[in-house]
């Protein structure tokens, strides 16, 4: 009786905590998609209609074809876009070649660099930007696609450090010892042995690099102020900060910014929880 | 001996590959730090440019410290930070629980689990402020429908309920994350150990204050420390929700900071309040890491 009982009770648990976890999880964003396709008169209307009755989907079609205003949250996608590719690779490229040194090469002072790159992974954004905001304007760099790459990348690339040099320890060394012996250069060991066996983590890498450019904001809203540099979340809140807000186009803009990261994490989602994990539990 | 420790090719190869990266780092952080102590001894004050930047010594960091202005945001800050972890931890640990459970959706439901993580953190603030919205949001029209509440209320205008409403946000787009990490903490412990304790008459809430939570302080430790440097920043959710109002109620550390530097133009004081949170930032991380971090590998 007593086993059965329990059964029981942990069938209704569990169905009822995955149904409440789904509501709280998917409950504001669906709103979020439904304020972005029901006409503005049945968002305002009290009491709230829930379910639109005309859906349309003019927004999208407007921020991502029209010429008028709304070009602007066009132009600072792609501006986001070219940032945070670039910043990608940058990182990645030169963030591998150092964890590559950090994990298999034995040099001097090694252990007080490993501890300044984990100092500056913590180190809050709002302790740089002010010497960093004087120092781009000095060289005229303020609004301009460049200093953004120039800063994210080296903030970026302590993590993707930290993060890659974990996925190069869990390699065993037999291998390297094995190319070693046969002849094998330090650069031959890291294309040919390295780079390939943790391709999962620099996928996760990548794509962790990647999602923290696409997403930053505090930097963005103060080194850029134009069309020129401004990125996809300073488009989101300045959308928020109208007088005369359209709530229809705002949500819009949202759902806009979140599907390519919201695609990214749900494709690749075995290699970002792995990146996560090492980011996370091991540092 | 000591030569021999070192093997010159690879000290020299091994510099090679770092160098790119610290050049790079030291440049746009390491430089920047130093010049912000510089700027934080002066008066650097854009509004008063006549003056000139004189050197002033530790005048910056007294003044802070000597404003309640400035203590009242760390309160706010810390409440923010204790009660959003708080939550988080709470509710995390239970999504980790349910989806340590073998069931069919267990798959699907690990998935939604990634969307508030990915969703840029702009837009999880433009979502709630729209939900929290006074005139038209959806909460006060939920509220009103099930009859909990008479008439519409502002919930961002007020400074108890704008604190809550931040922090509803913060936890909406962190527990996710928290759930996944303590899922993956809960997954290394054997189920052997649990049909042991079964057998030996164990009843389920015995079995997680004498085996989960002891195995899984570890990941605890880490997510907490982790969360805790990051919740002690917190601006963007800030910034779009609620600006730090009504009244300063959620006129957080790093706002505050913002607003002397960018707003103000008060560089040298925004530097000298920007090196007060890191070395907070920086003692909140050395307490946990002696206390309840011996876990952590490095």
């Amino acid at each position: 009786m007593g086993v059965k009982k329990q059964k029981i009770f942990r069938t209704i648990g569990i169905t009822l905590g995955s149904i409440i976890l789904v509501i709280g999880l998917l409950a504001p964003l669906v709103w979020l998609l439904i304020s972005s396709v029901a006409d503005l008169k049945e968002l305002l209307k009290i009491p709230l209609q829930w379910i639109p009755e005309n859906i349309s989907f003019e927004r999208y079609s407007k921020i991502l074809f029209s010429q008028g205003s709304e070009s602007e949250f066009r132009k600072t996608m792609m501006n986001s876009f070219v940032v945070a590719s670039a910043v990608t690779i940058i990182c990645v490229s030169i963030g591998s070649l150092s964890a590559y040194a950090f994990s298999r090469l034995k040099f001097p002072g090694k252990d007080k660099i490993l501890f300044l790159l984990l100092f500056s992974y913590m180190l809050p954004p709002v302790a740089i930007i002010i010497p960093i905001y004087q120092m781009f304007s000095r060289y005229n760099l303020l609004d301009t696609k460049m200093a953004l790459i120039l800063v994210y990348s080296a903030i970026i690339t302590p993590f993707v450090i930290w993060i890659m040099r974990t996925y190069f320890d869990s390699i065993p060394r037999d291998l390297e010892d094995a190319a070693k012996i046969d002849g094998c250069t330090y650069l031959g060991m890291l294309f040919r042995i390295m780079v390939p066996l943790s391709a999962p983590g620099i996928v996760a890498t990548l794509l962790l690099a990647f999602l923290m450019s696409w997403e930053e904001f505090f930097i963005a809203l103060i080194m850029t102020s134009s069309t020129a540099s401004k990125t996809i979340p300073i488009s989101i809140a300045e959308f928020s900060g109208r007088h005369s807000i359209d709530f229809g186009m705002m949500a819009t803009g949202g759902i806009l910014a979140a599907i390519p990261p919201v695609i990214i994490a749900l494709i690749f989602q075995k290699y970002i929880v792995g990146g996560l994990l090492s980011g996370a539990v091991k540092g | 001996m000591k030569s021999n420790q070192y093997n010159r090719r690879e000290v020299r190869f091994a510099w090679l590959l770092i160098i790119p990266a610290f050049i790079f780092i030291g440049i746009i952080i390491f430089y920047p730090m130093v010049m912000a102590f510089y700027t934080s001894l002066h008066q650097v004050d854009l509004t008063r440019k006549a003056q000139g930047t004189p050197f002033i010594g530790f005048k910056n960091y007294i003044d802070i410290l000597k404003s309640s202005g400035f203590w009242s945001s760390i309160n706010r800050t810390a409440y923010f930070t204790v009660v959003s972890i708080a939550i988080e931890m709470v509710i995390g640990f239970l999504i980790a629980l349910l989806l340590n459970q073998k069931f069919w959706a267990r798959g699907i439901l690990r998935s939604l689990l990634l969307i508030p993580w990915a969703l840029p953190i702009t837009v999880d603030a433009i979502m709630w402020k729209w939900i929290f919205n006074a005139n038209y949001g959806a909460f006060n029209a939920f509220l009103k429908q099930i009859g909990l509440i008479d008439s519409y209320r502002g919930w961002l205008t007020r400074p108890w309920s704008a604190m809550h409403c931040v922090i509803v946000a913060d936890v909406w787009k962190i527990t996710p994350l928290v759930a996944l990490l303590l899922l993956a903490g809960l997954q290394t412990i054997p189920r052997e150990m649990y049909e042991a304790a079964t057998v030996d008459g164990a009843s389920w809430w015995r079995s997680l204050f004498s085996i989960t939570l002891p195995l899984l302080k570890p990941t605890i430790t880490v997510v907490l420390v982790m969360r805790t440097l990051d919740a002690f920043r917190v601006f963007d959710i800030v910034y779009i929700m609620t600006s730090g109002g009504p009244a300063n109620a959620t006129k957080v550390i790093s706002f505050m900071t913002y607003q002397e530097a960018f707003k103000f133009l008060n560089f040298g004081r925004g530097s000298a309040m920007a090196y007060l949170i890191t070395l907070i930032i920086a003692l909140l991380a050395y307490v946990y890491t002696i206390n309840i971090g011996k876990h952590i590998e490095y």
